[in-house]
């Protein structure tokens, strides 16, 4: 069975809340919808305190090329336009919007009727992704325009769609998988067309077989697109790991995986291109995983972008007493929270909650040398080296140890028998070292 | 509610820890210590014993009084090291040898660079090597091995080890066949007795003589195993090494069988196994890429085979190492893991 080789690790897979199906949650009585939301420029607000929209209505413009148009999720009144906290930590600008009824702007189509023929050509899905504000909903949340976009000189030849939620505890795209298996099969043709490609290769981990049966039984009424059952191992669902586990390409240091003809997306990405540009829905409410061993019922909601995250917590059961953490993600890669009212965005796959039992780190010890963390390394990188060099502050050694491949997947820090924090040294050095090459980029 | 706590990624640890590992190793080698007390009886427990409390007390006598850190002596490295040591001598040595080994191996060798992780050398190989030099007569005085439940006890009679035997008798001008066919007269305790090298069978079992835990092929092997399942250690410096070992001692061979002896001979005797399997794999003072590892134990196949053809001594696995050890980080700044994406050249 196909795998990535070098590196990986493999978490317990705490899949809680893997048979509970999608639920619509409950519209919020306001809402908090950041303007920048995905990777690029913040977008512009285009709407006024006091102004009156709809579901669906555009909110905010994104001008530069990576930026997304964001819409308002509700129908209500806008409040005020102000600075929030959201996952990042850092103030940004936000739409507050009071919410008043339901009403949806009338281009789009609510009705469930799955809608398969597709009548746009390639550039008008391209223009329709664009305008309908889709990103990458796998949590990089970039444009996806953008991507299908090949850059002169390049040609993308395949189309990965992203079926393997390595994280533990996600399980938002399994469950839509399951539950939205026709449509994001379109949204992936639709994809097709618009890159340009006549084939389409969807990855899945052999710990979801019935998503795999699901998809591969689906998939016959499909031209050129071929489900693969892949062996579990974190962090599969990195772009340059799936891609070497479907094709056996290697996306070169430091470039982008069109470099080796492909171009990855993940299925929530894909069912929302379905609904962009067959029923005309912009990007305003995704599917998002409540979990944690303490909390009551683990679910999966569908949520309106800008609703806070307390209240897909209390609808799955309250926050249990004994949460010593919230992370906005997966237990690898997620953002821990310092409050647990932050807006759920257009990248927010999950919401976990980890009891206090497991909050706190093992005490940090002398690197044994074992080089754990070197075979676990995804990127053939030596975490232990480049956190020392970040240590004490030899940036320009980390750069020439390639530390911008790091992707940040967490498996050495995972790993470490010393509970050596090699990560966290690892993201200043990082850091520093795109700081010292933007310098040298000046000069 | 409580106060949310707030790092970085990942919010999530395996459940690998440094105790984990070194009870691991101490798991290994219990087959070699059963072994070493079936042939030397309580003389080994004796060793085993005052080695291992000798090392864990040193650690934390330093630690508590000199250093006034953070106490370690129950992840286990000092009990791994002190067995090591044990392992590394003949059953016979007075109980001051060993405290002495001891200290250098715990007090010198790990302690006063930092402690587990910073030690550029394997401990219990520093105490050895250390012993060695200081104590040669009783470092090299072999009790004969004598099972438990034999029978007659044939306590004070000392033997050679197979090397030991061999290279002294090459050096008088015998071959090989002759040597392995009719043995050797010599003089142990004033009487006569005829020394013959065991079989190759009863040398992989472990009834020759030697230092405690290197007699059994055998066992050292199914502790190896039990460390690869568990990837406390890699193949790759095993493979190595062996394989260097067999290759060089092989030509040699080839090139003349009455001055150089067989290949199996050298694995099975001396400290080799004991060497590869658990003193060159000792994380600490070993590369950490695969192809380092690969140079590691080529470069400890070599100079153990150099040794133990040419050299002063008998066995050369101990120095070997060691040497090696010297060129670990060396061998870490040239031979890096393969990075992703380093085969496409654009
Ligand atoms: S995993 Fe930890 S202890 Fe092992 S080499 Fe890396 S940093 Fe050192
Ligand atoms: S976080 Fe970076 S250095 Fe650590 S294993 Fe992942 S890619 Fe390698």
């Amino acid at each position: 069975m196909k795998t990535f080789k070098l590196g990986g690790v493999h978490p317990a897979e705490n899949k809680l809340s893997n048979n509970s199906p999608i639920q619509v949650l409950p519209i919020p009585k306001q809402v908090f919808i950041p303007v920048s939301q995905s990777l690029g420029a913040p977008s512009k607000p285009v709407v006024n305190k006091g102004d009156q929209v709809k579901v669906g209505q555009l909110i905010a413009k994104g001008e530069a090329f990576i930026s997304s148009n964001i819409h308002s999720s509700v129908s209500g009144k806008v409040l005020k336009i102000d600075n929030i906290t959201d996952q990042t930590d850092y103030p940004k600008q936000a739409i507050f919007i009071n919410v008043e009824g339901d009403e949806w702007d009338e281009n789009i189509d609510k009705s469930d009727k799955v809608k398969r023929e597709i009548t746009l050509s390639k550039d008008e899905i391209i223009r329709k992704i664009h305008e309908m504000g889709i990103v990458g909903l796998g949590g990089a949340a970039f444009p996806s325009h953008v991507k299908l976009m090949v850059p002169k000189g390049k040609k993308a030849n395949l189309l990965i769609i992203n079926g393997v939620e390595c994280e533990p505890y996600l399980t938002s795209d399994y469950r839509l998988m399951l539950e939205k298996g026709e449509e994001i099969l379109i949204g992936t043709t639709i994809l097709m067309k618009g890159l340009g490609v006549n084939k389409a290769f969807i990855g899945i981990e052999n710990n979801k077989p019935d998503a795999i049966k699901h998809l591969t039984d689906l998939a016959k009424d499909f031209e050129g697109i071929e489900v693969f059952s892949l062996k579990v191992k974190y962090p599969q669902g990195g772009e340059k790991q799936l891609i070497k586990a479907l094709t056996n390409r290697e996306v070169p240091s430091g470039k982008l995986p069109v470099e080796v003809g492909c171009v990855v997306n993940n299925v929530g990405t894909a069912f929302a291109v379905y609904e962009a540009v067959q029923k005309n829905k912009p990007l305003f409410e995704r599917v998002v995983t409540v979990t944690g061993k303490s909390l009551k019922n683990p679910s999966n909601f569908l949520v309106r972008i800008g609703t806070h995250s307390s209240e897909l917590v209390e609808k799955a059961g309250g926050l249990p007493d004994d949460t010593g953490k919230i992370i906005s993600g997966g237990p690898m890669m997620g953002k821990a929270l310092n409050m647990i009212d932050v807006p759920i965005v257009k990248g927010s796959s999950g919401v976990l909650l980890i009891e206090d039992s497991e909050t706190e780190r093992m005490a940090v010890k002398n690197c044994i040398r074992c080089a754990n963390c070197i075979s676990v390394c995804p990127m053939g990188l030596e975490p232990v080296l480049l956190a020392q060099y970040s240590e004490k502050e030899m940036f320009e050694n980390a750069e020439k140890e390639h530390i911008l491949d790091c992707m940040e997947c967490g498996s050495c820090q995972y790993t470490c028998p010393s509970g050596r924090p090699l990560l966290d040294y690892i993201r200043l050095g990082k850091f520093k070292v795109g700081e010292i090459i933007r310098n040298r980029g000046k000069k | 509610m409580n106060l949310l706590t707030v790092s970085g990624s990942p919010h999530i640890h395996g459940d690998n820890s440094i105790k984990k590992i070194m009870y691991g190793v101490v798991f290994a080698m219990i087959p070699a210590i059963l072994v070493s007390i079936y042939f030397f009886g309580l003389d080994a427990v004796k060793v085993l014993l005052i080695s291992v409390i000798a090392c864990m007390f040193f650690e934390w006598a330093i630690q508590k009084y000199l250093i006034k850190g953070p106490l370690t002596i129950n992840d286990g490295s000092a009990m791994v090291t002190g067995i090591l040591l044990a392992f590394n001598v003949p059953g016979n040595l007075p109980v001051w040898i060993i405290i002495i080994g001891a200290f250098v191996s715990i007090g010198i060798a790990k302690m006063s660079f930092g402690g587990l992780g910073k030690n550029p050398f394997n401990p219990a190989l520093v105490g050895r090597v250390f012993l060695l030099i200081s104590f040669p007569v009783q470092m090299t005085s072999w009790p004969k091995p004598n099972p438990l439940f034999a029978g007659k006890v044939l306590d004070a009679i000392t033997g050679p080890t197979p090397l030991g035997n061999l290279k002294g008798e090459l050096r008088g001008g015998r071959t090989v066949q002759d040597i392995l066919e009719h043995g050797t007269k010599m003089i142990v305790d004033g009487k006569e007795v005829l020394y013959k090298i065991p079989d190759y069978v009863q040398e992989l079992l472990g009834n020759m003589g030697g230092s405690l835990g290197e007699i059994s092929a055998v066992a050292l092997i199914i502790g190896a195993i039990y460390m690869l399942c568990r990837r406390i250690i890699t193949w790759q410096i095993p493979v190595a090494y062996l394989g260097s070992v067999i290759v060089f001692t092989g030509i040699l061979w080839l090139i003349d069988p009455n001055i150089y002896i067989n290949p199996l001979f050298h694995l099975v005797t001396g400290g080799l196994m004991l060497g590869v399997f658990f003193m060159a794999t000792d994380m600490v003072s070993t590369p950490m890429s695969p192809k380092g590892q690969l140079i590691f134990g080529l470069g400890c196949g070599v100079i153990t085979v150099i040794i133990r053809v040419w050299g002063a001594y008998p066995e050369g696995v101990s120095f070997a190492i060691l040497i090696m050890n010297a060129f670990a980080p060396l061998i870490n700044k040239g031979f890096k893991p393969k990075r992703f994406g380093e085969t496409l050249k654009i």
